[in-house]
């Protein structure tokens, strides 16, 4: 595989999703570019965890069309699969070590036997896990998962990082500790599109917001101009925590 | 009642005295049906994995034949093997038949069934919890087999156990396929039917008794092992 | 890890498929494959005519035991080397029809009724099987046959087609047909308490009798002859010819004559040696 810098941008074009006839997405054009951290927001039901996904490539749209690498010869499927990673809601990890999970990541990327634990060691240190390294993954507590699956991703060296509400289920603590995780990931360079109910965190982490309404795409823009004042009125109740979905 | 405690007084004597001719039936039992579950293993772990997580055309069907297939009589498919290993049938050359072999074939038969439908419903379970994540990293076909059948060990341990206790009971299969050959292909459940038919209950309910507690023996090993390795590893 | 567990997968593969390839003690062991009844098994006659025989050539005979019918089913398909039966008709038709050749005579033993001690049907002193059948259907009285086709089975079934009696009709109560071996059936009987017609073999060593006793023996329509035949290696080319030809010989011949007339339970002889 060529080394290129990095995947983005990420043009989507037309990109719509319905189940049984029933559009939950529909519409949808966003142009996403590398170093800016974009926060999806919206109404439950708008449709922002289902545009997380076809994004990374979970779930193939029924409408329109994705594009990775702008303009020239569209990039290899394995190259872009291999320069994202995702953390959900609710981390998955698998039923061993910590350490072996950040090791299981490393063996399917294919790094060398030999130098999977010195990586995987130094990525737990990073987001301060390294004492719990021996720790069977699924006894660690809420935050200290979510930290793990970050410590995971972190070692696969993404361009993008999706993060669909990774603290909702979290106390403030724990919230912090993730949201400083998320900085070293953007300081290191790699895009960062999150979802998020929390209109502070939001406001804490948002270079771009992306507002979704009833699966479709109302409105993008810097976030300071959006927190000030959002040009739709959807974007306008939302803020002022009148609109529902 | 009183065959009762004759049995138990045998069953004592018989582990005491440690006769040869019972620990050669007890061996060959432990071997049969050991091997018949690890070969019903090494082939219904992944087939099960796969079933659960491949989609093609007659997955349905075959599903429903497998689960259907749990329940197949042993006596039923000890004849189809004895068709097939007879020197008269299509395997016949092999000279199979009325061997240990033989035997290890018509319970794997009977037991891959077991382990395969188990397999796809723990594998399938997990997939839903697993399955965005695992694609996100950007697992591989076989990857994801391999790591669900390993993450699901604990559950799938118990498909094969349930496997184990299937092969070590029945008698229909290996009393066609073995010939109840004394010294070669006696096994406890064949020698117990011996003795029943030729009217020593007490013996037979003796050897019974001892084939609980050694099947017990091996559940109560396999959950400790269990246990122990679920505190290590949550 | 995944290259790991399928080298070890493999192992274990290997490791299952090679073990019970053979009997632990030693592969290289001649032995041939005899099908006989289950009635002459339990007799315990193999446990003491085997041994010897092995002694005295080195092959080791492994007994399949099962109903007449299966034992001759065995050696049409070829997968016993030779038979010990005890179904005139039956070994006739085997041999007339290419799957066996050469049937010697071997020994007999006789059958026995058996039934409860308080004999409902009073067979007692009838004097014949006939009789004394004739007796039990008249009275509907109990009785357990093997109904499994076996030699035991198929003797019981002429009596009472020379006594003019047809039991197979269904709705006749009284018989139960158990499709069972002889001691599952002699079990059932004492269970039941029916009358049974026995071999003296299975009889003697049998340790169920509950409240069942011998009460007619002796009758020469309850005599019962066994042939040996050798499987025809024409038809099947893998039976082993040569080794069942020495057992055949040795089983007729003096040597193995001597020893079926030689075989006792609680001092009493139980097959007598009729080889010509």
């Amino acid at each position: 595989m060529s080394e290129i810098d990095s995947i983005l941008p990420l043009e989507l074009d037309g990109i719509g999703f319905g189940v049984h006839g029933r559009p939950l997405l529909s519409g949808i054009g966003l142009r996403l570019e590398s170093g800016s951290r974009t926060v999806v927001l919206g109404p439950n039901g708008a449709g922002k965890s289902l545009l997380l996904r076809i994004c990374h490539g979970l779930l193939p749209p029924t409408e329109g069309s994705l594009r990775w690498g702008g303009a020239g010869r569209p990039l290899p499927d394995p190259l872009v699969r291999r320069r994202q990673a995702m953390v959900f809601q609710r981390p998955v990890l698998l039923r061993r070590s910590a350490l072996a999970n950040i090791r299981y990541v490393l063996g399917l990327i294919g790094l060398p036997r030999r130098r999977r634990q010195v990586v995987a060691m130094a990525a737990l240190a990073r987001f301060g896990l390294a004492d719990l390294a021996g720790r069977p993954a699924r006894v660690l507590s809420g935050g200290e998962q979510q930290r793990l699956a970050l410590a995971r991703a972190w070692v696969v060296e993404p361009d993008v990082l999706f993060l669909d509400e990774p603290t909702s289920a979290l106390d403030p603590a724990s919230t912090l500790a993730v949201e400083m995780a998320i900085h070293e990931f953007h300081a290191a360079g790699a895009k960062i599109v999150m979802t998020t109910h929390d209109l502070g965190q939001a406001r804490r982490l948002a270079d771009e917001v992306v507002f979704l309404s009833r699966g479709r795409l109302v409105e993008v823009s810097a976030a300071s101009h959006f927190f000030k004042g959002p040009a739709s009125p959807q974007a306008r109740a939302f803020l002022a925590g009148e609109l529902a979905c | 009642m009183l065959d009762l405690t004759a049995a138990l007084s045998t069953a004592a004597a018989l582990v005491i005295e440690l006769d040869p001719q019972m620990l050669d039936i007890v061996r060959l039992s432990v071997l049969v049906s050991g091997s018949a579950v690890l070969l019903a293993a090494l082939i219904g772990l992944p087939l099960g994995a796969v079933l659960a997580l491949a989609v093609f055309p007659g997955r349905g069907l075959l599903v429903v034949m497998i689960n259907a297939c749990m329940g197949l009589p042993p006596v039923v498919v000890g004849l189809a093997i004895y068709l097939l290993l007879s020197r008269a049938g299509p395997l016949g050359q092999f000279g199979l038949l009325f061997t240990p072999s033989a035997m290890v074939v018509a319970q794997t038969v009977l037991v891959l069934p077991i382990v395969a439908a188990l397999s796809r419903q723990v594998v399938a379970d997990l997939w839903d919890e697993y399955g965005e994540q695992l694609r996100s990293l950007g697992a591989g076909k076989f990857s994801v087999v391999a790591t669900l059948l390993w993450d699901g060990r604990f559950s799938l341990l118990t498909a094969v156990l349930a496997g184990f206790g299937r092969a070590s009971a029945e008698v229909g299969a290996v009393m066609i396929v073995g010939g109840n050959i004394s010294g070669v292909t006696r096994t406890m459940t064949t020698a117990i039917a011996l003795e029943t038919s030729k009217g020593d209950l007490p013996l037979a309910l003796g050897l019974g008794i001892v084939l609980i507690g050694l099947v017990t023996a091996v559940n109560a090993v396999v959950f400790l092992v269990g246990q122990s390795a679920r505190r290590r590893m949550g | 890890m995944l290259k790991r567990s399928l080298v070890l997968a493999l192992a274990l593969l290997l490791w299952s498929l090679a073990l019970p390839a053979a009997p632990p003690a030693c592969a290289d062991d001649r032995f041939i494959t005899l099908a006989s009844t289950t009635s002459t098994d339990q007799s315990g006659l193999f446990g003491f005519l085997l041994p010897a025989f092995q002694r005295d050539s080195g092959i080791a005979v492994r007994v399949v035991a099962v109903g007449t019918g299966q034992a001759l089913k065995l050696g049409e398909r070829g997968d016993a080397d030779v038979l010990l039966v005890h179904d005139r008709a039956g070994e006739d038709k085997f041999v007339a029809e290419g799957f066996g050749i050469d049937r010697r005579d071997v020994m007999y033993n006789d059958f026995v009724v058996v039934g409860p001690s308080n004999d409902p049907a009073g067979i007692k002193g009838s004097g014949s099987a006939g009789e004394a059948f004739r007796r039990i259907a008249a009275a509907r009285a109990a009785f357990a046959s093997r109904g499994d086709d076996s030699g035991t089975n198929r003797a019981e079934l002429r009596l009472w087609q020379a006594i003019g009696v047809e039991v197979r009709a269904g709705g006749a109560g009284w018989y139960r047909e158990l499709g069972s071996g002889m001691g599952e059936t002699l079990n059932t009987a004492a269970g039941m308490n029916a009358y049974a017609m026995t071999d003296r073999g299975t009889w003697a060593s049998f340790k169920n009798r509950q409240s069942l006793v011998i009460l007619l023996e002796g009758d020469k329509a309850l005599f019962n002859p066994y042939g040996s035949i050798l499987v025809n290696p024409a038809r099947h080319p893998g039976v082993k010819a040569a080794d069942a030809l020495i057992w055949h010989r040795w089983l007729t011949g003096p040597r193995g004559q001597a020893a079926i007339a030689g075989f006792k339970i609680a001092g009493e002889q139980l097959f007598f040696p009729d080889a010509k």
